[in-house]
């Protein structure tokens, strides 16, 4: 099998060309992580001795002023320039390397991922891994879309948390996450990925609580951690199930067996159940998404790169990394899909009532994340991906731009000394007045993730909902039953959901523009002079991802706006990957959508997206608004959406709690404490201590009873060897 | 013959336990002891007739054990009776856990 594959990769197209250096993409970021961190530590060491506290007092600062620290101190942070060149420069480095080998592998034709073996990982009996790294059309896209989108917020980054002391720390765990990451998308086999998956959740835990002297952000991060353990479980169990059944974890391998498992049967279903599992805790859907709202109490740009654009979209390149597990399992595809989409809307909902800027954005990601597991569980795997890439442009752009909003706010607040909270979105207004460009590209954002066209959101969006509504009627999953209902009316009924979904994010977007930049201020006077752009190194980036929002589209356009430009040029790249098991889906046939359907199609979802936006202006008033302080409390069901559907509180009441007092009662105090200190570790010395004092009770010191011991003893002896 | 000596070393040996068992003064206790190897000394030597010599170099050997003891023995409850003014063990307890 070894030798098959090394022959293989050797005569494969893409050996010798730039593709063979692929092990320095990750090795990159790695690298800036070790500089970075040394310098973290060497600053740390230089002032320690002479000032003990400085370890502390270093984050005090950022603490008080919550979100940043960027204002209350002119001390540059220890090694600022340095840091500043090798954070985002390994980025860059690895983002041109990643663009060569794209245009390496335009130039051949490859119909096999290109693999390459460092060495013999775990060889233990029959299970044999090695340390390898695949790069197909797939990964490909990923590793573009993480070192692209990464090195913009990187530059960002270096604007943002220009005087956090912990600048040097920063960087050298976001560099440490894109390592992580690139591994997950690049391993050639589960362990792998499964390195990567786990790595890019202790960054996220590392950045999350990245303040962390503020206990509510160390617990935000400690919530994350906790609640992808549960999901890592799944993906665990599922490995084992493939190990046991297939005897391989390589991804070429187990594509090459998969076969060999009935079609629809229970145990490729468990398998695809148990990683979609895990897909719910990392990608954040039903019901272990409670992580990622709580997961914006890291700074800005690690939302931006962390819990929007790459980590939480490793769940969705999970599913089509393993497309040939799911086409095999009807049941496993639609329940992704049905999951999808009620978290789609669920997310959505609540979204609408946020008031907090970077909150509306946390729900926002949640409820497209659901919309790609719609668009990969109905086997349209490409349009999954494509919404992926476009996600992470215009979802990227909107949280960098709530940053810069953030930081203008701070500079404001830190003006006037007020202390009030920068990111809700009733302290702000008008705010297109100080900041135009943000304005600007932040519509453009809110255009794209709403759907109208030609935005980028529009085309990805339209690309999952036609698919759905195409697999309702050609697929197996529509002759599929799922439930006891059929898998064509729990299509239709994703179909609609995602539709609703789409309203509801047109009019929650909406109405984030309208409260932060439109209407009159709700600063005062002297703060509002305080208010302006982000410098360039910020709002760069933002323009950058202002055209990717804007054109994004482009990568992969519908059929029926072949006036535009090539059409389905992503479905034709993930062919070779994703292309049989799509076929599988849709019963071997390549779906030919008839253009009156799918211009039907269009039409609803552009009408849908305008309505929400209309209707979102129409409702709102945002001169209705008063400042935080003096809001008035929410009354029925619009606090239930504000309270995010108390399922927090919910979770606490029916796991975390009794969690919580079975540890303590049973398993501290009566496990722990009573049975193993007492029983084990006291019992045992009480024991001897008994015994002891029965032994020493013995000794009398009186020679006579001695003696009587002593006869008795004999007569017994010896009578028991006379009469045995 | 070998059963009356074997009988008369029985009685002896056990006049010599209960000695030891009842009574309180060292001195007493000591010679029963004495008496309880002497009746051991009348076995070996009643079957050193029917099983060879061996049994009467032994009765030697126990004999200047016995006078060896009798002066390491004798000596302690001196000692003991110097310290205390008494050899009765009732009040010779002290060692006990």
């Amino acid at each position: 099998m070894q030798a098959q594959s090394m022959a293989l990769s050797s005569s494969h197209p893409l050996a010798g060309t730039i593709a063979a250096w692929m092990w320095l993409l990750p090795v990159l970021p790695l690298l800036g992580f070790v500089i970075n961190g040394a310098l973290c530590l060497r600053a740390r060491a230089r002032v320690g001795p002479a000032d003990p506290d400085m370890v502390h007092g270093e984050h005090d600062a950022s603490v008080a002023a919550s979100e940043h620290s960027s204002h209350d101190s002119h001390v540059a942070p220890p090694f600022r320039s340095l840091v500043s060149l090798i954070g985002p420069g390994v980025m860059l480095l690895s983002f041109l390397l990643a663009a060569a080998m794209f245009f390496a592998m335009r130039g051949v034709d490859m119909s096999t991922p290109f693999i390459q073996r460092y060495w013999s990982w775990m060889p233990v009996g029959d299970l044999k891994v090695d340390f390898a790294f695949q790069l197909d059309q797939l990964s490909m896209v990923m590793v573009l879309i993480i070192t692209g989108v990464g090195t913009l917020i990187h530059v960002f980054s270096v604007g943002y948390m220009r005087d956090d002391p912990g600048y040097a720390r920063f960087f050298a765990y976001l560099n440490l996450f894109v390592f992580f990451m690139l591994l997950l998308v690049l391993g050639a086999n589960y362990p792998i990925l499964f390195v990567g998956w786990e790595g890019v959740g202790l960054c996220s835990y590392l950045l999350i609580g990245f303040w962390f002297l503020d206990k509510a952000n160390a617990d935000a991060g400690k919530k994350a951690f906790i609640v992808n353990r549960i999901g890592d479980v799944g993906v665990l169990i599922a490995m084992f199930l493939i190990f046991a059944n297939l005897g391989t974890l390589d991804f070429t391998g187990v594509a090459a067996s998969a076969g060999s498992m009935p079609f629809g049967g229970a145990l490729v279903t468990t398998i695809c159940l148990f990683l979609f599992l895990g897909c719910t805790g990392k990608s954040a859907q039903l019901p272990l998404y409670v992580w990622l709202p709580d997961a914006m109490a890291g700074p800005t740009p690690v939302s931006a790169l962390i819990h929007a654009a790459t980590m939480v979209t490793a769940g969705v390149y999970l599913i089509v990394r393993s497309s040939f597990l799911f086409s095999m399992s009807p049941v496993a595809c639609i329940t992704v899909s049905v999951v999808g989409a009620i978290t789609a809307l669920f997310a959505a909902t609540i979204a609408i009532k946020q008031w907090d800027i970077k909150k509306v954005l946390a729900y926002s990601t949640i409820s497209q994340l659901g919309y790609m597991f719609v668009g990969v569980g109905v086997g349209a795997y490409s349009a999954g991906i494509f919404h992926l890439a476009t996600h992470a442009f215009f979802k990227a752009l909107l949280f960098l731009g709530a940053g810069s909003v953030i930081y203008a706010m701070h500079a404001a607040y830190h003006h006037s000394g007020s202390h009030e909270d920068a990111q809700d979105m009733r302290n702000m207004g008008g705010m297109r007045k100080s900041m135009p460009v943000t304005w600007v590209l932040m519509w453009i954002a809110t255009l794209a993730i709403s759907g109208i066209p030609p935005f980028a959101g529009f085309f990805s969006k339209d690309s999952i909902l036609g698919s759905v509504y195409e697999h309702a009627d050609n697929s197996v999953l529509g002759g599929a039953t799922w439930l006891g209902m059929s898998g064509h009316t729990v299509l239709l009924a994703v179909y609609a959901i995602g539709l609703a979904a789409a309203f509801l994010t047109a009019v929650y977007m909406t109405r984030m523009m309208l409260y932060t930049f439109h209407g009159t201020s709700r600063a005062s006077d002297d703060e509002q002079k305080h208010m302006h752009e982000a410098p360039w190194v910020m709002t760069g980036p933002l323009v950058v991802l202002g055209a990717l929002s804007l054109f994004g589209g482009w990568l992969n356009l519908p059929a029926i706006t072949s006036f535009l430009g090539p059409v389905g040029g992503l479905d034709h790249w993930l062919d070779p990957v994703v292309g049989s098991a799509t076929r599988a889906i849709t019963n071997g046939v390549a779906l030919e959508t008839a253009h009156s359907t799918e211009a039907a199609l269009i039409g609803a979802a552009i009408v849908i997206a305008v309505l929400g936006i209309a209707v979102a202006f129409l409702a709102l008033k945002p001169s209705s608004l008063v400042p935080k302080a003096q809001s008035p409390a929410e009354h029925g069901f619009e606090k239930v959406l504000a309270d995010k559907y108390y399922v927090d509180e919910a979770y606490d009441a029916a796991i975390v709690r009794p969690t919580y007092e079975l540890s303590r009662n049973v398993l501290w105090r009566g496990l722990d404490a009573g049975i193993i200190d007492n029983l084990f570790v006291n019992g045992s010395a009480a024991l001897a201590r008994g015994l002891g004092w029965l032994g020493a009770r013995a000794q009398t010191g009186s020679t006579g009873v001695y003696a009587w011991a002593i006869v008795i003893g004999a007569i017994v002896v010896l009578s028991a060897f006379s009469f045995r | 013959m070998l059963a009356e000596s074997l009988g008369l070393s029985a009685i002896l040996f056990v006049i010599g336990v209960i000695g030891v068992l009842t009574r309180r003064n060292a001195i007493i206790i000591f010679m029963c002891v004495e008496l309880m190897l002497n009746a051991v000394n009348l076995t070996f030597v009643a079957l050193s007739r029917y099983y060879g010599m061996g049994g009467q170099v032994f009765v030697l050997f126990v004999m200047t054990v016995a006078a060896a003891e009798a002066a390491v023995g004798l000596a302690i409850i001196i000692s003991i009776f110097r310290h205390k003014q008494t050899v009765d063990l009732r009040n010779i307890n002290v060692l006990k856990g």
